[in-house]
C-alpha cells in the first residue's frame, strides 16, 4: 500500500465555544512514514488527533484514515488503529501484564499471537511484568502505554505527545522504536512540542494556533529559510537582545538558551559587522558564527 | 465475548485491589442494617416513669405493679406533689410521671370517677408520644381491673387495638426493608457512576472507546460487576434480616428476588445516568449523594411516611423506584402478599427501569464530549 494515502484531513475545522481550536486544516499521510505534527501547548494537536481517532466530531470539514470516514466508519477505523492519548491513559491499579492482556483482549487478540511486533519493546519492561502500572517509571510506562497500543498491529499509529515529560535518553530510545515500527509497515502520525524530534519525521506540518503554517519534509521547510542566520554565544543575552533589536537589517533576534540566534535581511549585517556593534555598544567577548536554520527558527520565522 | 469478560474481570480487580471500595461494597450493608436493626430504633425500652401519689393507694398499687411488670417501663421514684416532676424531667432522670389525684381511691369510690395526669417530656415528642401510649395502655388495663372489682362487671366501651403482621411493634420490620433499599441503590448507583467517571476523569474510557468493542458491550461489563455485589449484598442483608433481626420472609423469596433484581436494574440504569451527566468522581458523588440517597431517606416512606407528606412532596416521591421497592419489599417480607398484591408497584418500578437503562445507555456517548 506504499504510496498510498494513509490519512487524509481536508478543511477540518473544531471550536470550543469562542476558542478556534481548528482552522480549515488540511493534510495527507502516506502510507508507512513518520508524519510529525509539530507546535507548541495549545497549537491544537489533541483536537486534531481526537477528530482522527474517532473520539471527537469535528465541526466542518472531512478527514478519513485507511480510507474510512471519520464519521461514518468510525467502528472500522476504531479496528485498524492504535492510539496512545496524551496523557498516561492505563489502568494504574493493574500490573503491566494485566494492562496489556487487557488491551489484548479489548482490541481481539492475544499477547502470545502478537508477540512479535511488541516483542522489542515489551522485551525492555517485561522483567517488571507485575508491577502495578502506577509504581513505574516515566519512560516505562510510556513503553508499556507503546505496547498497549501496538498489541492488536494497527495499520495507523497515532501518538498524542508520546515524549512529553520523558527523559532526553528515554527519548532518543522512544524514537528509535518509532524507526523500526515504521519499518514493519505502520504509519505514524506523532505530534510533539519538541522541536528538535521534527527532524527524526519524515514529513512535518508546523501548527499553530490552530493552523498550519508550513509543511513538508523538514529538509523542504529548512531549505525553504528565507533569511540569512547567525548564532551570538556568550555576553550578557538580554542586552544583546536589546541592542539588536533596533538594529537595521535585523528580521529577529531570539534567544535559544544560552544563544541568541539573528536573521538577517540578505543586505544586512554580516558576522563581522554583528560583532562590531556589539563591541561598539560595550560588550566583548562575543562570538558569532553564520548557522543553518533549524525546525525552531522556521517556526518563529513564520509564526 | 470474550472482550466482556476480560472486561468484567478488570471491573472487579478495580474494586477488590482499593481496599476502600471493597470496604463500602462488602461491609458497609452489614454494618448499617445492624446499626439500623439495632442501635438505631425508634422503640423506647426501660423508660422510667414516676409516680405521684399515695403509695399506699390500692389502685396506685396495682399500676405500679405492672409497670414493674411492662418490659418497655420501669418504675423510677414516688413524687410527693406533681411539681417535682419538671426538675427531674429536666435532669432527664425520668421520662415521664404518673399523676394520681389527691385521695384518688376514696374519690374512685365515692364518685366512680378519679383523674390521672400523665406528664412526659415534649422535648422529644417521638419517645414521649410512644412512653405516654405505653403508660395509657397500663391504666387502660388497670382501669378494666379496678373498675371491674369495684362495680361490679359492668364493663365500659374499649377499643381492643390489634397491630397486624407486627404485634411487638419491632422497628426493624420497617427498617430491613428501607435499609435494603438503600444499600442497594447506593452500591448499584453511586459505585456505578463514581467507577465509569473515574475512568472518564482518568482518561482510560479514552482509550477504551477508541478499541472495536461496542459501547453498549462496554457499559454492560461495567454494570455486571455491581449486579453480582448486589445479589451478594441482598442475600447477606436477608440472612441477617431472618436470623439476627427476625424479620420473617412470609411470602414468597423469588418474588422478593425478582422485585430486588428490577429495583437494581433502575438503580444500575441511574448510575449510569450519573455518569453521564458529571464529568468528575465529585460530581458523581455529590450527584448520589444528594440527589439520590437525601430524597431516598427522606420521601421513600423509610423514616417518614409518605401519607403525611404535603401533596407536592408525595407526587415527587412517587418518582423515587425505592419508594416501590419497599412498599412491595413490606408486603412480600411482612404481610406475605402474593404477586397480584403488588402488580401495580411492580409494573411501576419495571417501568422505570426499563426507562432509565433505556434512556442513560442511548446518552451515553460513544465519542468524548
Amino acid at each position: 500500500m506504499d504510496g498510498q494515502t494513509a490519512i487524509k484531513v481536508e478543511g477540518i475545522c473544531k471550536s470550543f465555544k469562542e476558542t478556534k481550536a481548528l482552522q480549515d486544516i488540511n493534510l495527507e499521510i502516506k502510507h508507512g512514514e513518520i508524519f510529525g505534527l509539530i507546535g507548541p501547548d495549545g497549537a491544537g494537536k489533541t483536537s486534531l488527533f481526537r477528530i482522527l481517532t474517532t473520539l471527537s466530531l469535528a465541526d466542518s470539514g472531512k478527514a478519513s484514515v485507511n480510507g474510512l470516514d471519520v464519521v461514518d466508519g468510525y467502528a472500522g477505523i476504531r479496528r485498524s488503529i492504535g492510539y496512545m492519548p496524551g496523557h498516561f491513559a492505563l489502568y494504574q491499579d493493574l500490573s503491566v501484564e494485566e494492562n496489556l492482556n487487557f488491551y489484548a483482549t479489548v482490541f481481539g487478540t492475544t499477547v502470545a499471537e502478537n508477540y512479535d511486533t511488541i516483542k522489542d519493546i515489551y522485551s525492555q519492561i517485561e522483567m517488571f511484568k507485575d508491577r502495578k502500572a502506577r509504581d513505574l517509571s516515566g519512560g516505562m510506562k510510556q513503553k508499556l502505554a507503546l505496547c498497549c497500543a501496538l498489541v492488536h498491529k494497527p495499520d495507523v499509529l497515532f501518538l498524542d505527545e508520546p515524549t512529553t515529560g520523558v527523559d532526553a535518553v528515554s527519548r532518543k530510545e522512544f524514537w528509535a522504536m518509532l524507526g523500526r515500527i515504521k519499518d514493519s509497515g505502520v504509519t505514524i502520525m506523532v505530534s510533539t512540542p519538541y522541536m528538535d524530534e521534527a527532524s527524526l519525521c519524515d514529513r512535518i506540518a508546523l501548527i499553530l494556533a490552530g493552523k498550519i503554517i508550513d509543511k513538508g519534509t523538514p529538509a523542504d521547510i529548512i531549505s525553504r529559510y528565507p533569511h540569512r542566520l547567525f548564532a551570538i554565544r556568550g555576553g550578557n543575552m538580554f542586552r544583546i537582545l536589546k541592542e539588536l533589536k533596533v538594529h537595521e537589517g535585523i528580521i529577529r533576534c531570539s534567544s535559544f538558551g544560552c544563544e541568541c540566534h539573528v536573521a538577517v535581511t540578505d543586505n544586512g549585517p554580516d558576522a563581522s559587522s554583528l560583532l562590531d556593534i556589539l563591541e561598539k555598544s560595550g560588550m566583548q567577548g562575543c562570538r558569532v558564527e553564520a548557522i543553518q536554520a533549524g525546525i525552531e527558527d522556521c517556526f518563529i520565522g513564520l509564526s | 465475548m470474550k472482550e466482556v469478560t476480560a472486561f468484567i474481570k478488570k471491573e472487579f480487580m478495580h474494586i477488590f485491589r482499593d481496599r476502600r471500595t471493597t470496604l463500602i461494597v462488602l461491609v458497609m450493608p452489614v454494618v448499617q442494617i445492624i446499626l439500623f436493626g439495632f442501635a438505631i430504633s425508634t422503640e423506647v425500652h426501660d423508660a422510667k416513669v414516676d409516680i405521684v401519689g399515695d403509695p399506699g393507694d390500692p389502685s396506685v398499687q396495682q399500676v405500679v405493679r405492672s409497670i414493674r411488670h411492662n418490659r418497655y417501663l420501669e418504675l423510677g421514684e414516688f413524687l410527693n406533689s406533681p411539681s417535682e416532676v419538671n426538675g427531674r424531667i429536666r435532669k432527664g432522670q425520668t421520662m415521664a410521671a404518673i399523676c394520681f389525684e389527691d385521695r384518688f381511691d376514696v374519690k374512685l369510690a365515692k364518685e366512680g370517677t378519679a383523674s390521672i395526669t400523665i406528664i412526659s417530656d415534649g422535648a422529644d415528642p417521638n419517645s414521649a408520644q410512644i412512653v405516654t401510649s405505653y403508660i395509657k395502655g397500663v391504666i387502660a388495663s388497670e382501669q378494666f381491673t379496678v373498675s371491674s372489682s369495684m362495680t361490679g362487671g359492668s364493663q365500659a366501651m374499649r377499643p381492643n387495638v390489634q397491630l397486624m403482621y407486627n404485634p411487638a411493634m419491632n422497628s426493624s420490620y420497617n427498617f430491613v426493608p428501607g435499609v435494603m433499599g438503600l444499600i442497594l441503590m447506593l452500591i448499584c448507583s453511586m459505585m456505578t457512576s463514581v467507577s465509569i467517571v473515574r475512568e472518564k476523569e482518568m482518561g482510560t474510557l479514552e482509550l477504551v472507546l477508541v478499541s472495536p468493542v461496542k459501547p453498549f458491550w462496554i457499559i454492560l461489563s461495567k454494570l455486571t460487576p455491581y449486579l453480582v455485589l448486589s445479589v451478594v449484598n441482598f442475600i447477606s442483608i436477608l440472612l441477617l434480616a431472618v436470623y439476627v433481626m427476625d424479620v420473617p420472609v412470609n411470602g414468597s423469596l423469588a418474588l422478593l428476588s425478582l422485585v430486588a433484581l428490577i429495583f437494581v436494574g433502575s438503580s444500575l440504569g441511574l448510575g449510569l445516568l450519573v455518569s453521564v451527566i458529571s464529568s468528575t468522581q465529585q460530581t458523581a458523588m455529590l450527584l448520589c449523594g444528594m440527589g439520590l440517597t437525601m430524597p431516598t431517606m427522606m420521601l421513600s416512606g423509610l423514616i417518614f411516611p409518605c401519607e403525611s407528606m404535603p401533596v407536592a412532596l408525595q407526587l415527587f416521591s412517587d418518582i423515587i423506584p425505592a419508594k416501590w421497592f419497599i412498599i412491595m419489599v413490606k408486603k412480600i417480607m411482612i404481610q406475605g402478599a402474593g404477586l397480584t398484591s403488588i402488580i401495580k408497584e411492580l409494573g411501576i418500578l419495571s417501568g422505570m427501569m426499563v426507562f432509565l437503562l433505556w434512556f442513560s445507555i442511548k446518552k451515553f456517548k460513544t465519542r468524548l464530549s
